[in-house]
């Protein structure tokens, strides 16, 4: 069954020397790409951050110049909160945990040369390169960016008189819609790579979770997406060429549209969570030299939550309009799906039984991702609750929630990977002590921005209000929001010590060997940095990727590729 | 049986509806049942950090996760998650019925418009009849006489708002072309704060509103200052009758 032809995608490039230009911009290899991927979702993530930076900033203290951006208008909050969230969830966590891991790891890991369709992957970059570029004009049209929050809701997403940001709208919708097509296009590669591609020997048992992982959440994305690129276009329509489909004086219906984002929406998150599940499940491994404790288990936790994440998507909508007796249907879908996440949480930290724990970098932040992520799991159980959330939803609490899943996620999963594949990736070794310090300086100030704002939504604090002091009731809780500012400063000065570790490191690091972390998969067989087509001779594989600390071997690791 | 149990919420914003104590019971039902899993999970997340720190000559074990007696150790914890969600769903599901499904009669109803960016809330008068020319129109004020069972009828007249009662834990987003009823019954005297929780522009941090809560005798004032009339009694037979368990 896995039989497998080299793959044949840079012939066209050839093995002679290129230019600059064609090797790092037009490239059809799959680490470069990745690359692309990588730094691009980087740039945004800084640009996503700066703009909490700016309106955490005016949540503490209303009304002052923020230093680097200047007073801030109420339009200018709700485009900076928008926007924020746009980026964080579409063009960092996206780009960067299913794009960049996904396009740099498979290959790699499956034991081939490049992905199935490299040109598809070139132009799946291009795309998304130019939904970033339509996105950053919109925050300079007249009306500025877009302001009615990442959701888009119509008739304030539709309707330019009630948005007063009529060319914002346009923009980021269409900005949305282009990063949506990138994305099919980069999973229809992964899937396929995956499943022709692997090397001679690799059963489907065989192959590192991660990758499992990755590929599942491109098909839920593939499977999830449809339905919001149409409403995507219907939107479009509705703003610029007179159609009504959300338009409810016109016998349209704004819900439709929350139907349809959230049919997206809520797969969307297991789409950004399961590669750092699969990142986060290379790395305990390693660093217990452990087998994974019930790999078949995962794997089928994994299909069970994929297929459930396509039912819950109207416990977005409880108070929304939708018909009462709908939320019983939710409710109990809702608290279904955390049996499969708690099943997985609970099988990782099983893996950890019997183990040789080694607290580095890496390992830190893997094991920082299962501390903080149970936090987001057992708060959303609040939520999924119909009867709470008469209470909750669009409060701080569900903010807090979802930011103690998507930061786990997407933040603390990049760290965690980055830390454990740089050697491979770059050839150089991170400093860990230097690691190790951004480790604690992001952790703990994260829990001081986050915890305050789960009692702020206790509280009955809405989301997206730009001066709490105008309410009476809310005006007295000012220093929590002073404090949670204050934590979101230092977290973002300590990323500094990530930027200079991540830059010197690439100058001036300590060579990499093939394997520093004496690790199973295949990638770590290949040169580091593999060249452009990988191997001089492809792997064959004789085992899982998690043999470790098997009994009477001389070596706590046993490589997928050596013969027995 | 919910409302008896102990408040988390309470101290922060008061509970001034029937239902609000439902649904801080129900808060801290699940606070607890997510707690003991979560509290056990942590606990034996960093012992087993602790426990299997590597040590010189100590080498991993081989564990697969393949047979029965080991993974009885994620199976029996994932059946007993189960029993709490159902527990957790019951109570929820009862709590949402109570508040969003079943719709008592009404002793008095108040119409509650979002525009941007402003409420308007329309009382009866002193005829207490909705929809008569003695209605009281307020922007961004609403009054209520407490005990007293209200429907509300809920409009926008431009985008989505949300029409947000923090003291009653009541949230109903309002749609345009929709007319959506639901009901309450404040508990208790007092003044505090109405939110718009839905984004709706601009002027969405500033939709803002205050509510009420009067006596019979201060509401009965409260009309009569508005319309120079004295509003006849709400009928005493149409008072909320105990509510059933």
């Amino acid at each position: 069954m896995a039989e497998t032809v080299p793959s044949h995608g840079h012939e066209e490039a050839g093995h002679h020397e290129e230019g600059w230009v064609r090797k790092y911009l037009f490239s059809t290899d799959h680490k470069i790409i990745a690359m692309q991927y990588m730094f691009t979702g980087l740039f945004m993530g800084l640009i996503g951050g700066f703009f909490a930076y700016v309106f955490r900033m005016q949540l503490a203290f209303p009304g002052i110049e923020v230093p680097l951006f200047g007073v801030v208008s109420p339009n200018e909050y709700n485009a900076l909160i928008t926007n924020h969230g746009a980026i964080m969830i579409f063009w960092v966590a996206m780009p960067v945990l299913l794009a960049a891991f996904g396009n740099y790891l498979i290959p790699l890991m499956l034991g081939c040369d490049d992905m199935v369709f490299p040109r598809l992957n070139r132009l799946s970059y291009q795309v998304f390169l130019l939904s970033v570029v339509v996105l950053l004009i919109s925050f300079f049209v007249p009306g500025g960016g877009f302001a009615g929050a990442w959701t888009m809701y119509p008739p304030l997403s539709s309707i330019g008189a009630y948005s007063l940001t009529p060319l914002g709208s346009t923009l980021f919708v269409l900005a949305v819609a282009l990063e949506f097509v990138a994305f099919l296009m980069g999973g229809i590669n992964f899937v396929t790579t995956a499943m022709n591609s692997r090397a001679p020997g690799m059963k489907m048992y065989d192959i590192p979770i991660v990758v499992w992982m990755i590929v599942i959440a491109s098909i839920l994305f593939m499977a999830s997406v449809g339905p919001l690129i149409a409403g995507a276009i219907m939107l479009l329509f509705d703003q610029n060429l007179g159609t009504a489909f959300f338009d409810p004086q016109r016998g349209g219906d704004p819900v439709l549209w929350q139907h349809l984002f959230w049919f997206f929406g809520h797969p969307e998150v297991y789409v950004v969570l399961l590669p750092t599940l699969g990142i986060v499940a290379e790395i305990i491994t390693v660093f217990a030299r452990k087998k994974l404790f019930a790999y078949r288990t995962i794997l089928y936790t994994v299909f069970a939550t994929g297929v459930l994440s396509f039912t819950v998507w109207a416990h977005h909508q409880f108070v929304a309009g939708i018909d009462p007796r709908m939320a019983h249907v939710f409710t109990v879908t809702t608290l279904l799906i955390s049996i499969p996440i708690a099943e997985m949480m609970f099988v990782y930290i099983a893996t950890l039984y019997g183990g040789s724990i080694t607290l580095n970098t890496p390992m830190l932040w893997a094991l920082a991702f299962i501390a903080e992520f149970l936090i987001g799991g057992v708060t959303g159980i609040f939520l999924g609750a119909s009867g709470e959330d008469i209470y909750m939803h669009d409060t701080y609490f569900v903010l807090a929630h979802f930011h103690y899943t998507f930061f786990p996620i997407t933040i603390i999963g990049f760290y965690a990977g980055i830390s454990y594949w740089f050697p491979k990736m770059f050839g150089r070794m991170m400093n860990d002590r230097l690691g190790k310090i951004h480790f604690w300086g992001t952790i703990i100030p994260f829990n001081l921005i986050f915890i305050p704002l789960f009692v702020l939504g206790l509280a009955g604090q809405h989301r997206r209000i730009y001066d709490f002091t105008n309410y009476p009731d809310l005006a007295a809780y000012q220093p929590v929001r002073v404090l949670a500012t204050s934590a979101l400063l230092v977290m973002l000065g300590f990323q500094v010590v990530f930027l200079y570790n991540f830059i010197a490191s690439l100058i001036r690091g300590e060579k990499a060997p093939k394997n520093p972390w004496q690790a199973n998969t295949l990638e770590w067989t290949a040169d580091s940095p593999p060249p452009h087509g990988n191997w001089k001779e492809l792997p064959t594989v004789y085992r899982g990727p998690y043999e470790y600390s098997v009994p009477g071997r001389k070596s706590d690791y046993w490589p997928q590729n050596e013969p027995a | 049986m919910l409302e008896r149990l102990p408040s988390m919420i309470d101290g922060l914003v008061p509970a001034a509806s029937t239902y609000a104590r439902d649904i801080d019971g129900l808060f801290t039902l699940i606070f607890v049942s997510v707690g003991i899993w979560f509290v056990a999970s942590q606990v034996i997340f960093f012992w087993l950090i602790f426990r299997f720190r590597k040590r010189e000559g100590v080498p991993a074990q081989y564990i697969a996760g393949e047979q029965k007696s080991e993974k009885k150790w994620i199976t029996y914890p994932h059946l007993a998650v189960l029993v709490f969600d159902v527990v957790i769903v019951v109570a929820a599901v009862r709590v949402w019925y109570d508040v969003k499904q079943a719709l008592p009669e009404p002793q008095q109803t108040v119409r509650v418009i979002g525009q941007q960016w402003a409420w308007t809330f329309v009382h009866p008068g002193p005829d207490r009849i909705l929809d008569t020319p003695d209605d009281i129109a307020k922007v961004n004020e609403l009054h209520l006489e407490v005990d007293t069972l209200y429907h509300y009828k809920l409009e926008s007249k431009d985008v989505l708002h949300s029409f947000s009662v923090p003291v009653f834990r009541l949230k109903q987003d309002a749609i345009p072309g929709r007319v959506i009823t639901g009901w309450f019954t404040p508990t208790r005297t007092g003044e505090w704060d109405i939110q718009c929780a839905e984004i709706c522009g601009i002027g969405h941090g500033l939709m803002g509103a205050r509510i009420h809560i009067e006596t019979p005798a201060q509401h009965a004032a409260w009309i009569q200052q508005q319309t120079g009339q004295s509003p006849t009694p709400i009928v005493a037979a149409a008072r909320p009758q105990a509510r059933e368990e």
